[in-house]
């Protein structure tokens, strides 16, 4: 597998992420996040050749709101045109720009992911459509308190809850480290037990504490052919590869069928084109979109392609620390902030980031040559991406 | 019976969206003096020499911050455009039949939709002249300009 030609990320722009932002409207709050990204690149918008915008269908009740953002997006005049995949648009926005660049249909495109999610209504997108009946299918996965049952049955209910706990505060830890994250609540280690017992019920054991936030924010990200991105920018982080891979989940009259999840199915078919054999040593950090602790711990294990135990090891052991041997979300992750049009994005960003040496206060203390970052949406979706510091081809 | 078109079930449905959405800081600002100060206000971009009312507070032709450059409009203007509304509906400010105009401030270079009263609806024409007229008790919104009327 080779790239027509390289693709590098030479700009990353995120709003402040938060529960609510009055004081501006979606064009503004898109806008901040575009002057970010451009002077992070040090482009100007004359330089852009293409925009491609999305967030959730639906979810803030606007009809066509790329056109209405064009006050903030800068897309006046220029080619334009709106991605939406659910919970996986943000990672596909990026490989949507990825391949617009790729083709050489365009030196430089400027993804958007947004949502603000305070002035809509989700349950309103996703659910209302739904008929089991007639496979118009219920699209909401994340609520979800299966995986903590199959965990807790797999290794006992004291070790789960342990090392769901512990993987939601070190999430939180490093969220402390990233001034946009939204929800940064200085939890400390000793206070697990405690969690674990009180924080309020969701479903079954998968509790408040576990779960994702509901976000207002912006992401961008800035593309470039390899002649502009050396051009622009001295450290662009490259796209590798990526993988989209979106299934349907129903109920099965037979019983639960044997199947390999989205995530692993998507992780063998990357290491397998990209030579990878030994993901936790080929492979230094991921950003990974954890929806709650309790997916966030079960997943490193399929997107590692790891068997029995050792994921939870992985937490036990603080492996997944910023500063640990496989760094696991720097930034904090989606259960910190998650305006979920940009959520996605806001991954493979973070791990361009890591990789361009400008993630700040949250900047993992080693070298970062190879990142991993994946996109989740519907009931099983995953977009997963490969980025590099040395130009792939 | 033809089965390919007779006894078809429909499956009826629903939605149920509400939603609500924040002006902004620039948004508010300008309601703010509206109400306050019976004053139109609009953002301009120095770059583009244009003034936008309703404000936006970034350009869209060249993409600057503009949500600092506040300048007042008249409250004077030419209708640009306009349609008749022939039907009533429970969210609407006023009965129908009404017009919705199109009105360029003078001042402004971007037009904005209002209605249009004191004149008959055959006699509705583009390039009439209008004067806002403010609403006696306010609001907090842009019906705190009750209407426009012809000027003069
Ligand atoms: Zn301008």
């Amino acid at each position: 597998m080779k790239k027509n030609r390289n693709v590098g990320v030479i700009g990353v722009g995120q709003s402040k992420y938060s529960s609510h932002r009055e004081e501006v409207n979606q064009p503004e709050m898109i806008h901040e996040a575009v002057v970010a990204a451009l002077n992070h690149s040090g482009i100007t918008l004359d330089d852009v050749d293409c925009i491609v915008h999305g967030n959730m269908e639906l979810f803030e009740m606007v009809h066509q709101p790329d056109l209405w953002h064009t006050l903030g997006t800068g897309s006046y005049g220029k080619e334009t045109l709106r991605v939406t995949t659910g919970g996986t648009t943000g990672a596909t926005l990026v490989a949507v720009a990825d391949q617009l660049v790729a083709s050489g249909l365009h030196d430089v495109v400027m993804a958007i992911g947004f949502e603000k999610l305070q002035e809509g209504h989700t349950t309103g997108g996703i659910t209302n459509m739904a008929d089991p009946l007639w496979a118009r299918q219920l699209q909401t996965g994340a609520l979800t308190g299966m995986t903590a049952a199959d965990v807790i049955e797999e290794f006992g209910e004291q070790r789960a809850k342990m090392a769901s706990m512990k993987y939601r505060i070190i999430m939180d830890k490093h969220a402390m480290k990233n001034d946009k994250a939204h929800r940064r609540l200085g939890l400390e280690f000793d206070q697990a037990e405690d969690l674990a017992k009180n924080s309020p019920a969701l479903v079954g054991e998968l509790r408040m504490i576990h779960m994702c936030s509901q976000s207002d924010g912006a992401c961008v990200m800035i593309f470039a052919s390899e002649e502009k991105a050396k051009q622009f920018c001295k450290q662009p982080a490259w796209i590798k590869d990526h993988v989209t891979v979106h299934r349907e989940e129903s109920f099965c009259i037979f019983g639960e069928p044997d199947y390999v999840t989205s995530h692993r199915y998507a992780a063998e078919k990357l290491f397998g084109r990209n030579g990878i054999t030994d993901p936790l040593n080929q492979i230094d950090m991921f950003e990974m979109y954890d929806p709650s602790s309790w997916w966030g711990l079960d997943w490193i294990r399929e997107f590692l392609m790891l068997e029995g135990d050792s994921h939870i090891k992985m937490i036990e052991n603080g492996d997944i620390c910023i500063d640990g041997k496989f760094p696991i979300n720097p930034s904090g992750g989606v259960t910190a902030s998650n305006p979920i049009g940009a959520t996605a994005m806001v991954r493979v960003a973070e791990a361009a980031l890591q990789i361009m040496g400008d993630a700040g206060e949250h900047q993992i203390p080693k070298p970062v040559n190879q990142a991993m970052a994946s996109g989740f949406g519907g009931t099983m979706w995953t977009v997963l991406f490969l980025l590099t510091k040395d130009v792939p081809w | 019976m033809n089965i390919e078109k007779d006894n078809q079930f429909v499956i009826e449905g629903k939605l149920a969206l509400p939603y609500q959405y924040f002006s902004g800081r620039t948004g508010s600002r300008f309601l703010i003096r509206l109400r306050d100060d019976k004053k139109i206000n609009g953002l301009k971009c120095n770059a583009c020499n244009k003034v936008f009312v309703p404000p936006r507070s970034t350009c869209e032709i060249c993409g600057e911050t503009i949500q600092d450059n506040w300048v007042e409009v008249k409250d004077t203007g030419t209708v640009t455009g306009f349609t008749v509304v022939r039907y009533s509906e429970p969210h609407q400010p006023v009965k129908a039949p009404y017009i919705l105009a199109l009105i360029k401030l003078d001042g402004a270079d971007t037009p904005f939709a209002h209605i249009v009263q004191g004149i008959a609806i055959e006699n509705m024409k583009v390039g009439l002249k209008v004067k806002a007229k403010f609403a006696e008790k306010t609001t907090s919104t842009i019906m705190d300009i009750n209407c426009f009327m012809p000027a003069g």
